[in-house]
């Protein structure tokens, strides 16, 4: 077991790229201390949790005490301060799942993998270890029982498919979200929530089965919203393929505003830093 | 006479790749920016403000007004934050629009900056939706490269910057001005008010926050126009929305429905409950809205009619319960959820919720007696409206709503000396007809 204070992996200063990192993310701001919540999401994605010198390196950047960074840190549950595995799996228990069985998903999995809530297993070698938490509702109640790995979606449940799906991620097998891409590990995952993409936007579908339900039923029926009828403040503009039609030039332009990466979405926010650069040194900006 | 369901939001949702440039181009948008551009700021808000849009994150407020609070000519920069914290238990419709559709959204975004004068927009989406995290990502990405976002945009000489921005878990956030200080970097916490965000939000700047549903709304507004939207819905709950079906239903999802329809409606549309049983509690718009029943079947779905009935439209998250579920135990874990995200700056949320778990902890364990139920309607009344924000009303609701429908339920489980339910009949996984 780590010791959650242990210090050999905190010994020295951050390196030099996850600085530059951290520095590109203020950049995205006109004030910099709003970058403190991806920052914290970087940091977690190097070193695996929010480390002392995690916690000293953004209240050195941002200027601001380490008991200000602590306290943030502290507030909001997605950032933790013991190791995290190489996967979270987070079990929906708020009421709704619970009721569809969440609680029993909960139940099966502590038993399974011999840990309790907030707790990692034991790495056998592989460093394939799961932390298993108790989530509050993750917007999919329509997907009941959730459970999500790394935040993706697991959607409708059960003891036996959770607990072959935690089996797969200690195995080393590819993991796909039932309405995403393929499993990616919580550093991975946390790396993205600091705003650096990771090119898997375009995997999984765009809709689950539930979400398009009403879809679904409207076309069984032939259902649909009136019809436009352009007559207020529209002036005869169309939001259909015919009144698109005439804006060939605008067209061409997206038809190529793909970029091959999604690396060039850093490259574009790059863009606006010369803009905001100048909040930073006003911290009340503004004016 | 509009149709049951009305499609606009989800229109698309199962289009081959929604989610690119390209397929939400191919459906008209982006169009309604040069209708926006050829247009005053002034007109655009009015525009909204004649369509009857209204907040879609749970309060009703009108959405046109709320814009046309924001100073002109101030000299302070104004920023547009959209609130994509979807944390309210059994509200699931924004983070399915993103996921399917972001491009909406990002037009949304454009074209209230523009109406209310901001050249800086934020995104502020809840951290536990990786997949939505990226889906907005990239369809920024694929706007800024398009010219649809960055300067002079469309030849117009606005510029706007907009920027996906993760959250870290708390259901404080979506609270708007806790939202604005988490957004700041700090804790969320709310913010005394006035001033309101319209006057001193964001940096301290002339600040709007709408829902993503919301946002979401304008473009079709723009290019079908104010009466179309009004076309559809109630006297004063305007336009389609979505309302989204879980739990104990046949068919669980999102409907996409005039304003004003009713859960019987929805519910037949969706198969009904669950094979062999009976609705038993629901709630309308998130666990923060007073639990209804199924005397409340008609009652007309929109911000006028579920208030008319002792409960809030909120968020449309039909939460449907049926006859196997324990009201007590429903109810603790809501209570348990409010108690785990209260922030902690008040007193009688923070202290209050802790009791209100430990007194129904009791009650629920059958360790209870009469007067604990009387001690726990005090103890609400001693919460409900004297905290900071509304997050505490949310948690007294599921507790005062379920006595007032099911208060020999309570009764039972001391009398019972426990639990009369059975848990596992409640779940997905439960034989079919499985007593109650």
């Amino acid at each position: 077991m780590t010791v959650s204070t242990g210090s050999t992996d905190e010994a020295g200063p951050l390196d030099e790229q996850t600085l530059a990192e951290l520095r590109q993310v203020m950049a995205r701001y006109p004030q910099a201390r709003s970058a403190l919540l991806p920052m914290l999401h970087l940091l977690q994605s190097v070193e695996g949790r929010v480390t002392a010198r995690g916690i000293e390196a953004c209240a050195d950047l941002l200027g601001i005490s380490a008991a200000e960074v602590s306290g943030v840190a502290t507030f909001y549950t997605m950032y933790k301060r013991r190791p995290v595995g190489a996967y979270h799996v987070g079990v929906c228990t708020n009421t709704l799942c619970a009721v569809m069985g969440g609680d029993a998903i909960f139940e099966r999995l502590k038993e399974h993998l011999g840990v309790g809530n907030d707790e990692t297993t034991p790495d056998d070698g592989t460093g394939e270890t799961i932390t298993l938490e108790h989530v509050e509702c993750n917007a999919a109640c329509d997907y009941a029982p959730v459970v999500m790995v790394n935040w993706e979606f697991m959607d409708n449940q059960t003891p036996e498919s959770a607990t072959r799906l935690v089996d797969d991620l200690r195995a080393g097998r590819e993991v796909r979200s039932t309405r995403g891409p393929r499993v990616c590990t919580w550093r991975e995952a946390e790396r993205v929530l600091a705003g650096f993409p990771d090119d898997r936007a375009d995997e999984g579908p765009a809709a689950g089965p539930a979400s398009l339900l009403g879809l679904e039923i409207a076309r069984a029926h032939g259902w649909s919203a009136p019809p436009a009828e352009h007559d207020s403040g529209a002036e005869g503009r169309t939001g259909d393929e015919g009144g698109a039609a005439g804006r060939t030039g605008l067209d061409a332009q997206t038809a190529m505003g793909r970029a091959p990466s999604e690396g060039a979405v850093v490259e574009s926010g790059a863009e606006t830093v010369g803009e905001d650069a100048g909040g930073q040194q006003n911290p009340k900006g503004g004016s | 006479m509009v149709d049951t369901l009305t499609p606009v939001l989800s229109a698309h949702w199962d289009t081959d790749r929604a989610w690119t440039l390209e397929s939400y181009t191919a459906t008209g948008g982006y169009a309604a920016l040069d209708t926006a551009f050829a247009m005053s700021q002034d007109d655009v808000i009015s525009m909204v403000k004649d369509s009857g849009l209204r907040g879609r994150g749970g309060a009703g407020f009108p959405t046109g007004m709320k814009w046309g609070f924001i100073p002109q000519g101030d000299g302070k920069p104004h920023y547009l934050v959209v609130n994509a914290d979807e944390s309210e238990p059994g509200t699931c419709k924004d983070v399915p629009l993103m996921m399917a559709t972001p491009h909406t959204l990002v037009e949304g975004v454009i074209l209230t900056c523009y109406a209310i004068r901001a050249n800086h927009a934020f995104i502020y989406v809840r951290g536990e939706v990786l997949h939505v995290v990226r889906r907005l990502q990239r369809a920024v990405q694929e706007a800024y490269l398009a010219g649809h976002l960055g300067t002079d945009i469309h030849g117009s000489g606005f510029d706007l910057e907009v920027t996906v921005h993760a959250g870290a878990g708390a259901y404080i956030c979506g609270e708007e001005t806790a939202l604005l200080d988490s957004l700041e970097g700090r804790r969320g916490q709310p913010r005394l008010r006035p001033p309101f965000p319209a006057v001193a939000g964001l940096y301290a700047a002339p600040t709007v926050i709408n829902n993503v549903e919301s946002i979401a709304s304008v473009p079709v507004i723009l290019r079908n126009g104010a009466d179309w939207f009004a076309s559809m819905g109630t006297e004063k709950s305007k336009g389609m929305t979505l309302y989204s079906l879980s739990g104990h239903v046949a068919r669980p999802g999102q409907l996409e429905a005039p304003l004003g329809t009713t859960l019987r409606r929805l519910l037949d549309l969706a198969g009904g409950v669950r094979a062999g049983h009976e609705l038993k509690f629901w709630t309308p718009g998130g666990s923060s809205t007073p639990i209804l029943t199924a005397e409340h079947l008609d009652v007309p779905l929109d911000y006028e009619g579920v208030g008319a009935a002792g409960s809030m439209l909120g968020t449309k998250a039909l939460q449907i319960f049926d006859d196997t579920t324990c009201v007590v135990r429903a109810v603790l874990r809501w209570t348990e959820f409010y108690k785990h995200e209260s922030c902690g700056k008040c007193t009688p949320c923070r202290e209050g919720t802790w009791w209100l778990v430990q007194t129904l902890a009791r009650l629920e364990r059958g360790r209870g007696e009469e007067r604990d139920l009387e001690m726990l309607l005090d103890q609400c009344d001693n919460i409900l409206g004297r905290s900071f924000c509304a997050l505490a009303d949310g948690a007294v609701s599921p507790i005062t709503s379920s006595i007032q429908y099911f208060r020999q339920e309570y009764v039972d489980h001391f009398e019972h000396g426990g639990c009369p339910f059975d848990p596992a009949a409640s779940t997905l996984f439960a034989p079919v007809g499985a007593p109650a």
